[in-house]
């Protein structure tokens, strides 16, 4: 392998440091190899290629920026919440997202990047979050459809996670994967309540599934045969599965679950291919999912404006914590002076 | 590699430990120098009679934020009875590229498992 593709090295390296860190890299990349032969973990001071840092730093950032903003289309609902009890559900389950949110931000960090750089990153709006959270969420019956299928098409994505290669990624996920459950389960209720009630509110439960349907489907990323960095991930041990595996498993479960509902889902090409023994879904647009990723859906500059006013709102709670700290700080020492003297 | 370990090197690998390295908390730089709220180790206990398990970690001004924030983020379903936060830079860890020298000694000891005695196999309470 290219020594310039590599960790140790920096710049402006004699030959002799230059040998040195390719002796470095040599040996950390055979100790790397041996992880992935093991299906071992990889850990924070680890050596590790340069490749698979950026590839992780990358997918943990973004999982991070995607529970954050994710919190918005359920936050907007939670005054609207038909009673106190689903007002409380629904606070906790966008704490959890919150929570979610920093514990990916704290296992990005052990890669090397910042807290600060991150947030500075999806600011700005340099950073890519999920494509689902840049369609609306209209109506009551959306915080269900929201629940049971994002969150379910969530949840099929990130178990595998759980193996991640790389530790503090795989334990981040455990942790969201424990708490996510509830979340697809209250939002199967939602649907179910309604589908079950007035002919009117069984429509609306309807026409939120068919509205979320296809974003859903889409939340595993594109065909297999359009995914390039799928391969690569998939021999690091980040992904274990493909996109189009996990979506048609995701589809699977959902035509069980949609006859409890007493619901359909919008796909007349819905089929169990006998030969493969998996579940086919008909076709998805991709150009729709490639220009909501661009920045050009139905709310992405909505959800960047509410995040950079949630951060600017929340600057003088920040300030006011870091002043508090150094006022205890400076009479911690004067305390400790005087004691001395 | 011998069961008694090898006597070139000393069975503990004393020397691999950074006997420099800081013990305490470094004093908390001045606010306006600072870009960041420090990094916090978090440990819960999650009921009384067991150890506290590292958790996660969060960033926080000062202990008490970190405590209250800790409570906040790894303990919203009464997963602990006690928490405690520790600022990463107080914590010195063993350097995982000595990996194999460092922890050697107990390799080749299998004497020290009571699996290693087989004479006794079958004898009761033993």
């Amino acid at each position: 392998m290219a020594v310039q593709n590599l960790q140790s090295v920096t710049a402006e390296l004699s030959p002799e440091e230059l040998d040195a860190a390719a002796r470095r890299d040599a040996e950390g990349q055979a100790n790397f190899d041996r992880v992935m032969a093991d299906d071992s973990r990889i850990e924070p001071k680890d050596w590790m290629p340069a490749a698979y840092r950026k590839t992780l730093l990358r997918q943990i950032s973004q999982h991070a920026h995607s529970e954050i903003i994710g919190m918005q289309p359920e936050a907007n609902w939670i005054s609207r919440a038909p009673s106190l009890k689903r007002k409380a559900i629904l606070m906790a389950k966008v704490q959890d997202e919150a929570g979610h949110g920093l514990y990916l931000y704290s296992a990005a960090e052990t890669l090397g990047q910042s807290r600060d750089e991150m947030m500075d990153a999806l600011i700005a709006g340099k950073a890519r979050y999920s494509s689902i959270f840049n369609y609306p969420a209209r109506t009551w019956a959306d915080m269900g459809a929201i629940g049971w299928m994002v969150d379910g098409a969530a949840i099929c994505n990130q178990v595998p996670l759980c193996r991640a290669s790389y530790g503090p990624y795989g334990r981040a996920m455990v942790r969201v994967c424990k708490e996510e459950s509830f979340h697809q389960r209250q939002g199967f209720e939602i649907l179910l309540e309604l589908s079950h009630g007035t002919p009117e509110q069984k429509q609306m439960a309807q026409d939120a599934v068919n509205r979320w349907y296809a974003p859903a489907l889409m939340m595993f990323g594109p065909p297999d045969d359009d995914s390039p960095n799928s391969k690569q991930s998939m021999a690091w041990n980040i992904k274990r599965f493909s996109n189009d595996e996990l979506r048609n498993r995701f589809v699977g479960m959902m035509m069980e679950q949609v006859k409890v509902l007493e619901l359909t889902l919008p796909d007349k090409d819905i089929r169990f291919n006998e030969e493969t023994k998996k579940w086919e879904h008909g076709p998805l647009d991709w150009d729709e999912f490639h220009e909501v990723l661009a920045g050009r859906g139905p709310c992405n500059s909505q959800r960047l404006e509410r995040r950079r006013e949630a951060h600017d709102d929340g600057a003088w709670v920040r300030e006011a914590a870091a002043a508090y700290a150094a006022k205890q700080q400076a009479k911690q020492s004067m305390k400790t002076k005087e004691y001395a003297a | 590699m011998t069961p008694h370990g090898n006597p070139e090197v000393p069975a503990s690998s004393a020397t691999e430990i950074n006997r420099s390295a800081e013990k305490v908390s470094p004093a908390v730089e001045p606010v306006e120098t600072r870009n960041a709220w420090g990094l916090w180790e978090v440990f819960v206990r999650s009921s009384r009679g067991l150890s506290h398990v590292h958790a996660g970690s969060l960033h926080a001004p000062d202990a008490a934020m970190a405590l209250r924030n800790a409570r906040d983020l790894y303990t919203r379903r009464n997963e602990g009875v006690s928490i405690w936060v520790v600022p990463a830079d107080a914590i010195a860890a063993s350097d995982p590229d000595s990996k194999g020298s460092f922890f050697e000694s107990p390799q080749g000891k299998d004497y020290r498992h009571a699996t290693y005695y087989t004479k006794s196999e079958g004898v009761k309470h033993l």
